[in-house]
């Protein structure tokens, strides 16, 4: 063998290796998947699931269908979520026009910078500063301290795609406006704002998904609840909660309540996914044309 | 009027870290340094010290960035430049998604199936093999180990979707001169762009190990939950984010919970450097980047 033909063979054979590990890495995805479904199905084929709340373990008697179900759990959940939605999406959007529109550069990369880096906090500290914060002062768990802790960690990622759809705005369309004699602010909220919409939903969608998903800043400060709680100054359950807790309990009656959770969880978080990613494609389209 | 809203960012990080210190201060007071090195963590005699959490909190994150830095480059040179746009589109959507399955669903995944596959048909074989080496003996189906390949699949995601980016910076010519020099793709790969994305990827592997240290419910189902440093990678351990998980909420008195709340100090205070190191390195290789392109 020549030594051209043995490089060009040792290419390939790289280029076969880096497919390989390609496939390897979309592996998991597929497991995950795939046993969620199977395991969460049983459970979530039966209306009950949605409509009742939790039951103690049934064993040794089980009836052939079981009862329990995770109503409380998607209240609480969406109890939780909104009240995080309604702090950190209004907060989070003019956070982001600011850094596209009015950022003194120094003090923009800073805030960009804390943005990111709050991105990666872990979301257990969040949780600790939240219970310190709304937990101990009040000396009971509370919806508001797991909201407030849910609230940090959407925050940032609903700033980072504002601030990206917003600069993805052509700058005819503020020179447009400010040519006509609108006040700046005019010009941020009235014209790019609403140019920008689908890029500001991706990211409210986006961290809705994150928020939704999160168990560890709710363990001490949501806590959880065995039934459907509707107050927000009191403990409530959130599905993450709900498969956290049964999954590491020795009853079949309750992993399988667990996993259930897990399969309507995996169905809101990945449908949030797809949908943000078809909004945000038709974003990059429409500013494309202005 | 907005500039205040937008510095709400930075503010809510450095009250974080001051309402923790407050918090702490009983067990910082009292432990000092000690505290960081002390392996004996025992909340009825009131003595605490983080060094077995720590321990594995290192140790689970850097055999995750082991097992996960090889994988999340090639995804990277393949999402960069290789293969079909539809092909690669698919495989962009799919690491995405690997980012959106929530922490707790690859957690009772890892529970139910990966540790006992993992127990069944890498742990047992490997320290059946080299069970000689101290640190490969004694396999368990909630390991260190298993935690570490959770870890791994959690943060390809990060490490891929800045690695591609990284790669994608490179300015063409470089490549093209490659090339055009008759190398192959390999050595167009190796010798080229692998080099100059360097720096960008070392931070992205930097920031997957911010990610990792911080993880915490995937891991707490599977590391096994033993507070000590295990002497073998297939046995329990402990990190600092899942002992808060589990003790928090039944930790009483005043030194235990001020103890808890030292550990998340300790991991927010590190991962806050991590982070800004990983992303400081990240902007620097790109501006650089665009500069010679």
């Amino acid at each position: 063998m020549s030594r051209n033909h043995r490089r060009q063979f040792a290419s390939r054979a790289w280029l076969g290796g880096t497919y390989l590990l390609t496939v390897i890495a979309l592996i998991p995805l597929g497991f995950v998947l795939w046993f969620t479904v199977v395991k969460g199905l049983p459970s979530v084929i039966h209306p009950q699931f949605f409509i009742n709340v939790e039951r103690p373990p049934c064993e040794p008697t089980c009836p052939a269908v079981s009862d329990a179900g995770v109503a409380h759990a998607i209240v609480g959940t969406a109890i939780l979520v909104g009240l995080a939605s309604l702090m950190a999406i209004p907060v989070g959007i003019l956070g982001g026009i600011y850094l596209a529109e009015y950022g003194v550069a120094r003090w923009s990369s800073w805030v960009r910078l804390a943005c990111d880096v709050l991105v990666g906090t872990p979301s257990i500290a969040i949780g600790l500063f939240a219970y310190s914060l709304l937990v101990v002062p009040f000396h009971h768990f509370s919806a508001y301290a797991g909201s407030v802790a849910l609230a940090i960690l959407m925050l940032p990622i609903v700033m980072r795609t504002t601030e990206g759809a917003v600069s993805l705005i052509p700058n005819g369309l503020r020179e447009s406006g400010l040519a006509l004699g609108l006040a700046r602010w005019r010009v941020s909220l009235q014209l790019i704002l609403p140019a920008a919409v689908p890029g500001v939903i991706t990211g409210a969608l986006l961290a809705v998904a994150r928020a939704s998903g999160e168990t560890a800043p709710l363990l001490f400060t949501a806590f959880g609840a065995h039934i459907l709680e509707l107050n927000p100054a009191g403990p409530i359950q959130a599905l993450p909660l709900t498969v956290f807790r049964y999954a590491l309990l020795p009853y079949k009656s309750l992993q399988d309540q667990a996993w259930g959770a897990a399969l309507v969880l995996v169905i809101f978080v990945l449908g949030i996914n797809l949908t943000s990613r078809w909004v945000l494609r038709r974003q990059i389209r429409l500013a494309g044309q202005l | 009027m907005v500039g205040i809203v937008a510095s709400l960012a930075p503010a809510v990080l450095l009250v974080i870290v001051a309402i923790l210190v407050q918090q702490a201060a009983p067990a910082i007071r009292h432990f000092g340094f000690r505290f960081l090195a002390s392996t004996d963590w025992n909340p009825v005699t009131d003595s605490f010290g983080a060094l077995p959490a720590i321990f594995g909190t290192v140790a689970t994150s850097f055999i995750a960035l082991a097992l996960a830095l090889p994988v999340g480059v090639a995804v990277a040179l393949v999402l960069a430049e290789q293969g079909q746009g539809q092909v690669r589109g698919l495989i962009g959507t799919g690491i995405e998604l690997l980012a959106a399955i929530p922490s707790v669903v690859y957690g009772i995944w890892a529970l139910y199936v990966l540790a006992p596959w993992s127990f069944q048909h890498l742990e047992v074989p490997i320290s059946g093999r080299l069970g000689f080496v101290g640190w490969l003996a004694d396999p368990a189906v909630r390991s260190l180990f298993n935690a570490s390949l959770v870890l791994a699949i959690m943060v390809l995601p990060t490490l891929t979707a800045i690695s591609r980016d990284v790669i994608r910076a490179v300015p063409r010519g470089l490549k093209e001169n490659a090339i055009a020099l008759g190398a192959t793709w390999w050595e167009t790969t190796w010798g080229v762009i692998l080099p100059s994305a360097r720096a960008g990827i070392f931070g992205a592997t930097i920031l997957a190990l911010g990610r990792a240290l911080g993880e915490t419910i995937a891991v707490t189902m599977v590391i096994g939950n033993n507070f000590q440093i295990p002497h073998s990678i297939f046995n329990p351990a402990y990190t600092l984010a899942s002992v808060i998980a589990n003790e928090f909420t039944e930790a009483t008195g005043t030194l235990y919970p001020a103890a808890l709340v030292e550990l998340g100090l300790v991991l927010i205070l590190v991962t806050l450097i991590v982070n800004v190191v990983a992303l400081l390195l990240v902007r620097s290789t790109s501006r650089e980047a665009s500069l010679a392109a």
